[in-house]
């Protein structure tokens, strides 16, 4: 039977790989034209590692491996802030056997805090917080009314796609967009965007395995 | 000696700096590049770094010196997985790299501490060029 938790990582890495172009091409407007290779890059190496893991490997573990992959072979910025989101997530799931609400909503967040602390980031300089913060206070609100955590992933990949478009606004301030100044107006965030498909890719994923929750 | 390890995007850049810093140097003196990705792409490398800094540390501590932004991030990510001990005595100076590494390899070759090293590193902002 193949690891659920290994099949959804999966979905995340073969939607980087249809990316990867697009995630480039925003990052060369604005960054350094490589967001796009290194997602993909970290993304393959993390198949490869997952992939000897033992069948039976816990949430925890997975998270944990795809966190020291990203760490160590995505070589731009979003390998540190990817990572600590995942590895503080592993925390989050050590001992878990199954996510429910409660732990979905904890593992969320501590990923969120996790880029935040790594990155000295807040919502508002155009980076992925700006998808991904709205995102986990969607999925909370879900979860918070009882909603299916299917129904609360789609409502946050709604609330990143608009993070999206709020990026579009704002002057950048963090990051290599941060050396564009008032030029990166009008570019939406690569890092944004790579947060955003990452949900969208793991709500597809659920979707797809209605019975089963990642 | 307090070690130092040069974390650069470009795997030349921390090397280049790595030759012009020896110069300076007690002989002895640990200086080691953390540039690029383990292929030597453009990037850094959180595991290559914890290395790096581990190879520096004699005993009285490591300065890393970074250049932009993943460089800052993957330092502080290897920070996390390196002994707590050596986690200890480690900084990373928030200097131009260029000109911090020299001052700081100075400063540590001279016998200076941890902090003095990294002080040093971090006054080298003022130096002027003109």
């Amino acid at each position: 039977m193949t690891n659920v938790y290994v099949a959804a990582i999966e979905a995340i890495g073969e939607a980087m790989i249809r990316n990867k172009e697009y995630l480039t091409d925003l990052d060369a407007a604005i960054g350094d034209a490589d967001h796009g290779i290194n997602m993909v890059r970290g993304f393959e190496a993390v198949r490869g590692k997952l992939g000897a893991l033992p069948p039976e490997a816990d949430l925890a573990t997975v998270l944990k491996t795809v966190a020291m992959t990203l760490i160590s072979t995505v070589g731009g910025a979003s390998g540190p802030l990817y990572g600590t989101a995942f590895l503080r997530a592993a925390a989050v799931a050590q001992g878990k056997s199954a996510v429910d609400g409660a732990t979905a909503v904890s593992l969320f967040m501590a990923a969120v805090n996790g880029i935040k602390e790594r990155g000295k980031a807040t919502r508002g300089e155009k980076t992925m917080l700006d998808a991904l913060e709205p995102a986990y206070e969607a999925f909370a609100a879900g979860v918070g009314d009882n909603k299916p955590l299917p129904d609360c992933l789609e409502l946050a990949c709604a609330a990143a796609e608009r993070g999206i478009e709020y990026t579009k606004t704002i002057v950048a301030t963090k990051g290599r967009a941060s050396y564009l100044g008032e030029r990166s107006l009008g570019h939406q965030d690569p890092g944004a965007t790579s947060s955003y498909i990452l949900l969208k890719a793991l709500n597809d994923f659920c979707r797809r395995r209605p019975a089963e929750e990642a | 000696m307090v070690g130092i390890v040069i974390v650069t995007h470009s795997p030349k850049t921390a090397e280049g700096i790595c030759e012009m810093a020896v110069q300076m140097a007690r002989p002895g003196q640990k200086i080691i590049p953390a540039g690029g990705t383990a292929d030597r792409r453009i990037g850094t490398d959180a595991a290559k770094i914890g290395e790096a800094i581990a190879a520096a540390d004699e005993g009285d501590g490591v300065v890393v010196m970074v250049d932009l932004g993943s460089a800052v991030l993957s330092a502080e990510t290897a920070l996390e997985f390196v002994d707590p001990e050596l986690r200890a005595r480690t900084a990373i100076a928030d200097a131009p790299v260029v000109e911090g590494a020299i001052s700081a390899v100075v400063q540590a070759s001279l016998g200076g501490s941890l902090n003095e090293v990294l002080t040093t590193a971090e006054s080298a902002r003022n130096l002027r060029k003109k």
